[in-house]
């Protein structure tokens, strides 16, 4: 025991309760698996230990010590690979994928929320060391609700209307409003489609957004993200009854045609509208001079 | 290069109106065009898309 035990100690306990509470299990189902888990919070405790350790370090005058961050970074690159890895293999398996977009945002998720665990320590432990553990307790208090600002992204309600939209057939062609979705010819399918499946308009709020929702893979993710809410009306080897999003290239709307197997629009829509915002997919054509 | 899309089959009931290395499947009447069809595009996991009243195509996508 030395002077440095209790600061070290309580840094590295709030950096690793801040990776347990950033690890949340939601619709999105993952990680599921415990040992998915376990994997995160070992590496989470690693990170809260690394952002603990500079501050003693740096006191000490033992300045060679904080390239071991450096270290921490790559290690950290290595988590984004591994979950992007993962996500990719057992997309090949979803009946409707996630698509690459929406797996590289979950994938620096996670290499991002290990870089606010070791600032979090980092910040608590100086504080702890600066001032007294009151002072450090506030600075937690802090950090975790500024992580919570920083976890979550704008969602599709933020830059886009959801409307429900009757489908309809001119022949064999399947529209969503005025939208032409796909050529469906045999008229059993036709019928399938219109006892399944559900239409929606998302209309973007301003210019700049038309680009994001027309990102191939946040349609992607709009269909995944209701696909796997609400299931979805398919089998391996059946293409005709595949979720789709199309565009109108006249005014950038796009038209949702979904197969859920339950048909309950209220439901669609709301789930449509907490859809996140790919940050790979934003764009800000407005930003230009 | 990859083949991202093929027409794997054609079934018509008006046997001028399809040539090509397809194969084509003529048929008497309509229903039994929908019924080749349907079973088409369960055997070769495609989409029948109807051309016209007289002609589907069964295309990989």
């Amino acid at each position: 025991m030395n002077e440095y035990t209790y600061p070290i100690v309580f840094g590295i306990v709030v950096g690793t309760a801040l990776r347990v509470f950033m690890l949340r299990t939601d619709y999105r189902q993952y990680p599921t698996y415990l040992h998915g888990k376990i994997i995160h919070l070992s590496l989470g405790f690693i990170a809260a230990a690394l952002g603990t350790i500079a501050i003693p370090s740096i006191m000490e005058k033992e300045f060679t010590a904080v390239t071991f961050l450096t270290l921490a970074a790559s290690q950290f690159r290595e988590v984004r690979n591994m979950e992007r890895n993962t996500l990719t293999e057992m997309d090949a398996y979803e009946l409707v994928p996630r698509g690459n977009t929406y797996i590289e945002g979950i994938a620096v998720a996670f290499e991002s929320r290990n870089y606010l665990v070791i600032f979090t320590s980092f910040i608590v432990t100086l504080c702890y060391l600066a001032f007294n553990i009151w002072v450090a307790i506030g600075s937690a208090v802090v950090c975790f609700l500024l992580s919570k600002v920083l976890m979550s992204g704008s969602k599709l309600f933020d830059i886009v209307t959801v409307e429900h939209s009757e489908l309809s057939f001119d022949g064999a062609g399947l529209y969503v409003d005025n939208i032409y979705i796909m050529n469906i010819g045999l008229p059993e399918r036709q019928e399938e489609i219109k006892k399944y499946g559900m239409g929606f308009i998302l209309t973007p709020r301003e210019f700049s957004v038309r680009s994001t929702i027309a990102n191939l893979g946040q349609r992607q993710a709009i269909l995944h993200d209701v696909s796997v809410t609400m299931g979805v009306f398919r089998d391996s080897g059946t293409p005709a009854l595949v979720p789709l999003i199309k565009r109108d290239l006249n005014d950038g709307r796009i038209g949702v045609f979904i197969l859920p197997q339950e048909k309950d629009p209220q439901r669609a829509k709301k789930i449509i509208e907490h859809v996140p915002v790919l940050e790979n997919a934003i764009q800000m054509p407005s930003k230009n001079r | 290069m990859k083949m991202e899309k093929a027409i794997l089959a054609s079934v018509t009931t008006q046997e001028n109106k399809v040539h090509g290395s397809a194969a084509v499947f003529k048929c008497e009447t309509k229903e039994e065009m929908e019924a080749v069809a349907a079973n088409l595009e369960a055997i070769l996991d495609g989409i029948a898309h109807a051309l016209s009243d007289q002609l589907y195509i069964i295309v990989k996508h």
